[in-house]
C-alpha cells in the first residue's frame, strides 16, 4: 500500500512539474501552445536623406532609441553603404553616427537605421535620467500674465503633477479655451511640437519636472513619418506619459518612444538638408521563433538548455524520437487498460515510426505485402531444414527483395509513395514473419490473424497519436511533456483493475 | 458485450493486471524464477527435494551434439523433448512411439531423424525460448498415464494444475487435451479445463476456449465423472513445489503415471486466470481466505489440511 501511494506521489509530483513548467514558458516566455499562433514583430525604420557638400567631411549623428519596458527591441541594423558606422553614448542617449571624409557623390546620400520590436509584457527597464535642459525665450509681458492667470486657474484644482498635466492639456483641447489658453495657443502652439514644448514649459513653471519624448505608433504600413511630440511628467520616482492631445496615455504598448530629452533627433555636419523619416512595417511572425528571439534577449535558463540550441538536423531527429514515448503510452494503454495482443511489446512502434516514412494506407498494404509474401517464403524456407539464424538471415534477404521489387513495380505503376518504403525496419518485418510463422505452426492461423490485426491495431493508433501535429507541436517545445507521459506510464503501470478484454473473456462467470 | 467490472469483482475474479502486480509481483522473487522457468533446473532441485518428476533421459546444450540424441532415447518407445525454458506448452515435442526410423506423435503422424533433428535444432537457437536465448534441449521418459482418464483425454498426457497461493493449494483444474490441442494440455490451444474440487478430487465443470461443456469434444465422455486419483498426494506434492522454490503464487502442473503415481511435470511462476472459467470461481476470494490464515499452519500436510477441509 506504501508504496502504491509512493508511486502515486511520484506521478502526480511529475505531472505538476511538468504543467508548472509548460505555464511558466507559455505565460512568461510567451510560448505558444498552438503551432499556428502568431505574433507581430514591428520593423521600426528611420531613414536619413541628406545632400552632401562637395569635398567636405560628413559626420551625421542619429539619437537612438534607448530600452522600454514591455517592448523589447531584437534586431538593430544599419545600412550605411560607404559610411563609417559606429555608436556613441552623449548624456544617457545612444547615438548611432556615421561619418565619411569626402563625399565624392553630389547626389543625395540616404541611410538606414532600423529596430526590430516585439511586446513582452514581462519585460522591464528602467526609464532612463535624461536631463530636460532650459531654452529661455523672450516672451511678451501679456503672455506672461494669461500664462499666471491660466495656471492660477488650473493650479487649485490639481493634486500633484499628474492631475495638474492633465487639466493643462484638457484647457488646451476645449472646444472652447479659455482666453488666456486662446491667446498662448495662438501665438505658441502652431505646430504640434511648439504646442509640446509651451506645454512643457508651463508645467516648468510650476517646478514640477517634465520632458519632451518623440514617439512612434506602432501601426502597421506608417511610410515617411515623424516622430510624434509627447511629453513626460515626473512623479515619485516614474515618469508618466502624455499625449498632448488626449492626456494621460494609459496603455502605451503600441507606442514605441524613440527620443527622450531636448537633444537633437539628427545632427548633421557637413551637409545640407538633412532629414531623417520613419516608417513602420508589422511582420508576422511565428509565436515560437518570436519566443526564441526573445529569449536571445532575455536569456531564460529554461531555454538556454532546450532543444532548440541543438543543430537543425538533431532537432528534426529529436522530433522524431520525442514522439516515441507517445507511441509507448498508447502501447501501455492498449496493453494493460484494454488487453490488446499485439506480437512483440515494441513492434508497434517500430510499425508506426515506418508508417510515419511510409503514410499509412501504402505503409498498411505494404505492411501486409510484405508479410504475407513473406509468410509462404518463409513456410518455403522451412522445408529446406536450416538453423534458425540462417532461416531469418535468409527471410530477411527475401524482405529486402520483395520492397524492392514492390518499389520498382509501384513506380513502373506511377504509384511514386510506394518507393518511400525502403526505410521500413528490415529486421523487424523478417523477426515477424518469423514469428508469425511460427505462430502459425504452434497455434494456427487464428492466432496469427489475431496477434498480427492487434499490432497492427496498436500501431494505427500510435501511428494517429504521434503524427497528431498538435502533439507533435507539443512535445518539440515543451520537452517537459514527457515527464508526463512518464507519470502516466508509470500510473497505469499500477492499474490493477481488469482489462477490457477480460470484461468480455470473463462474461460467463456472471452472467 | 462486456461484463460489468464491479460484478467481476464481487466474484472475486482475479484479473491479468491484478495477477501480475499484487501476487506475481508481490510474492514471486525475480531471482527465483530461473529455477522454475527453466525445466532442467526444476527437475534437477525437485530430485534433491524428493518431489517426483518423469525422468530425465538426457539433456542436448550444442548443435554439434545433436546426433547424440539417438543415445538417449535408444530404450525409449515413448519421449518427449522439451526446451528448458519454453512457456506456454512451445516446443514440446511428443513421441508417443517409434517403429524402425520413424517417431510417432500422437495425433498419428510419423516424423523422421531429420525432423526430430530440426526441432533439437530450432530448440537450441531458443526460437521457443523467452526472448530468444540459447536453450537447452530436455529428453524426459514419456508418461505412461493411468487408465483412470482413459476416453477423458485425446491423444495427449493429461494433467493437473494447481494453484499454489502462499504454500496453500488455492484451485485446481484437470487439462486435457483434444483434437484441437494436438497432444498437449495448454487451454489456450484448445484443450479441456475441468475445474476441480480441492475437497474431493472430482470434477466441478468444465470449459473449452472460454465455454462451458459438458462433454469431451473428442471422445464424448461425460466430463462429471472425472475423479482424480491419488488426490491428497497431489495436493501435497503442489504444495511442497512451494517450499522448494518459495514462489507466492505458483501454478504446479501434475501428471499421473500409472506405475510411479503422481509427477511434477512442470512449475509456472505465472499461471493464467482461465482456471477461474475451469472452477467457475474467483481467485480472489480463495486468496482473501488464505491471507487470513498464512502464518498459522507451518508444515505442508497443515497447508493441504487447510484447503482440502476449506476449499
Amino acid at each position: 500500500m506504501k508504496s502504491k501511494n509512493q508511486i502515486l506521489l511520484f506521478s502526480i509530483v511529475l505531472i505538476l512539474i511538468t504543467l508548472v513548467l509548460m505555464f511558466y514558458k507559455v505565460k512568461y516566455l510567451n510560448f505558444p501552445l498552438f503551432a499556428d499562433d502568431t505574433t507581430n514583430i514591428w520593423n521600426i525604420q528611420a531613414k536619413i536623406t541628406f545632400e552632401p557638400k562637395e569635398n567636405e567631411s560628413a559626420i551625421i549623428s542619429l539619437a537612438l532609441p534607448s530600452k522600454q519596458s514591455k517592448l523589447l527591441i531584437l534586431n538593430e541594423e544599419s545600412t550605411s553603404a560607404d559610411y563609417g558606422y559606429s555608436t556613441n553614448k552623449l548624456h544617457g542617449v545612444k547615438k548611432a553616427i556615421w561619418s565619411k571624409r569626402e563625399v565624392k557623390d553630389k547626389k543625395e546620400q540616404v541611410l538606414y537605421y532600423s529596430i526590430d520590436v516585439i511586446k513582452d509584457n514581462y519585460y522591464k527597464t528602467k526609464i532612463p535620467k535624461i536631463k530636460q535642459e532650459n531654452e529661455n525665450v523672450e516672451v511678451s509681458k501679456p503672455i506672461i500674465q494669461a500664462a499666471n492667470s491660466l495656471l492660477n486657474n488650473i493650479y487649485p484644482k490639481s493634486a500633484d503633477s499628474i492631475t495638474f498635466t492633465s487639466l493643462l492639456i484638457k484647457e488646451f483641447n476645449k472646444k472652447e479655451p479659455s482666453q488666456a489658453a486662446n491667446m498662448i495657443q495662438n501665438n505658441f502652439m502652431k505646430t504640434q511640437k511648439e504646442k509640446r514644448d509651451t506645454l512643457i514649459k508651463l508645467i516648468k513653471r510650476m517646478k514640477y519636472k517634465a520632458r519632451t519624448v518623440g514617439v512612434l505608433y506602432l501601426k502597421d504600413k506608417q511610410r515617411n513619418v515623424n516622430l510624434t511630440p509627447m511629453l513626460e511628467v515626473y512623479k515619485d520616482g516614474k515618469w508618466y506619459l502624455y499625449d498632448i492631445d488626449k492626456g494621460l496615455v494609459g496603455n502605451s504598448s503600441n507606442i514605441f518612444i524613440w527620443q527622450r530629452g531636448t537633444q537633437f533627433l539628427l545632427d548633421a555636419e557637413g551637409v545640407n538638408n538633412s532629414s531623417v523619416k520613419f516608417s513602420v512595417i508589422k511582420n508576422i511572425v511565428p509565436a515560437r521563433s518570436a519566443a526564441l528571439m526573445k529569449d536571445t534577449k532575455n536569456q531564460s535558463a529554461l531555454l538556454d538548455f532546450s532543444l532548440f540550441t541543438l543543430p537543425n538536423a538533431s532537432q528534426n531527429t529529436f522530433k522524431l524520437l520525442l514522439l516515441v514515448p507517445l507511441g509507448a503510452l498508447v502501447v501501455v494503454f492498449m496493453r494493460v487498460i484494454v488487453g490488446l495482443k499485439t506480437s512483440g511489446t515494441f513492434m508497434p512502434i517500430l510499425l508506426s515510426m515506418a508508417f510515419i516514412e511510409t503514410h499509412l494506407v501504402p505503409g498498411i498494404l505494404m505492411f501486409i505485402l510484405v508479410v504475407t509474401m513473406g509468410l509462404f517464403v518463409r513456410s518455403y524456407l522451412s522445408h529446406l531444414n536450416l538453423l534458425l539464424v540462417a532461416r531469418i538471415s535468409s527471410v530477411l534477404i527475401v524482405v529486402v527483395a520483395i520492397m524492392a521489387f514492390v518499389a520498382i513495380l509501384s513506380q513502373k505503376l506511377g504509384l511514386s509513395y510506394a518507393t518511400s518504403i525502403t526505410f521500413f525496419p528490415i529486421i523487424i518485418l523478417s523477426w515477424t514473419i518469423e514469428r508469425m510463422s511460427i505462430l502459425w505452426e504452434e497455434e494456427g492461423a487464428k492466432e496469427v490473424f489475431i496477434q498480427g490485426s492487434g499490432s497492427l491495431t496498436v500501431s494505427i493508433l500510435a501511428y494517429f497519436a504521434m503524427t497528431n501535429s498538435f502533439l507533435s507541436f507539443i512535445t518539440f517545445n515543451f520537452p517537459e511533456v514527457l515527464l508526463a507521459v512518464l507519470g502516466v506510464i508509470i500510473l497505469l503501470g499500477r492499474y490493477s483493475g481488469y482489462r477490457l478484454s477480460e470484461l468480455y473473456r470473463f462474461k460467463s462467470m456472471v452472467d | 458485450m462486456f461484463a460489468n467490472p464491479f460484478k467481476l469483482k464481487e466474484r472475486g475474479i482475479l484479473g491479468m493486471n491484478n495477477r501480475n502486480i499484487n501476487f506475481i509481483g508481490k510474492y514471486n522473487n525475480r531471482k527465483n524464477f530461473p529455477l522454475v522457468d527453466n525445466k532442467l533446473k526444476t527437475k534437477q532441485i525437485a530430485q534433491k527435494h524428493n518431489i517426483a518428476v518423469p525422468e530425465l533421459l538426457g539433456f542436448i546444450e550444442y548443435q554439434v551434439q545433436i546426433n547424440n540424441f539417438k543415445h538417449y532415447i535408444k530404450n525409449e518407445n515413448g519421449f518427449v523433448i522439451k526446451p528448458a525454458q519454453g512457456s506456454g506448452g512451445k516446443g514440446i515435442l511428443v513421441i508417443t512411439k517409434t517403429v524402425g526410423n520413424k517417431f510417432i506423435k500422437p495425433n498419428g503422424v510419423e516424423l523422421g531423424y531429420s525432423d526430430i533433428k530440426r526441432h533439437i535444432s530450432n530448440i537450441l537457437s531458443g526460437l521457443y525460448s523467452l526472448g530468444g536465448k540459447n536453450d537447452i534441449a530436455v529428453f524426459e521418459k514419456l508418461v505412461d498415464f493411468d487408465d483412470a482418464f482413459n476416453g477423458f483425454s485425446y491423444e495427449g498426457v493429461p494433467d493437473v494444475r494447481v494453484i499454489v497461493y502462499r504454500g496453500y493449494p488455492a484451485l485446481a483444474m484437470m487439462r486435457l487435451s483434444t483434437s484441437n490441442s494436438d497432444g498437449k494440455a495448454n487451454l489456450h490451444q484448445g484443450a479441456v479445463g475441468v475445474g476441480i474440487d480441492i475437497s474431493t478430487g472430482k470434477a466441478l465443470n468444465a470449459v473449452q476456449f472460454g465455454d462451458p461443456i459438458k462433454i469431451h469434444p473428442d471422445t464424448k465422455k461425460d466430463l462429471k465423472e472425472l475423479k482424480i486419483p491419488y488426490w491428497k498426494d497431489i495436493l501435497y506434492l503442489a504444495a511442497k513445489c512451494y517450499e522448494m522454490t518459495d514462489m507466492g503464487y505458483l501454478g504446479a502442473d501434475i501428471v499421473i503415471d500409472k506405475h510411479l503415481g503422481p509427477l511434477v511435470l512442470e512449475l509456472n511462476a505465472r499461471p493464467g486466470l482461465a482456471i477461474q472459467i475451469a472452477n467457475d470461481l474467483g481467485a480472489l476470494n480463495r486468496f482473501n481466505e488464505i491471507d487470513k490464515v498464512a502464518g498459522k499452519h507451518l508444515t505442508v500436510e497443515e497447508k493441504v489440511n487447510y484447503s482440502s477441509s476449506n476449499f
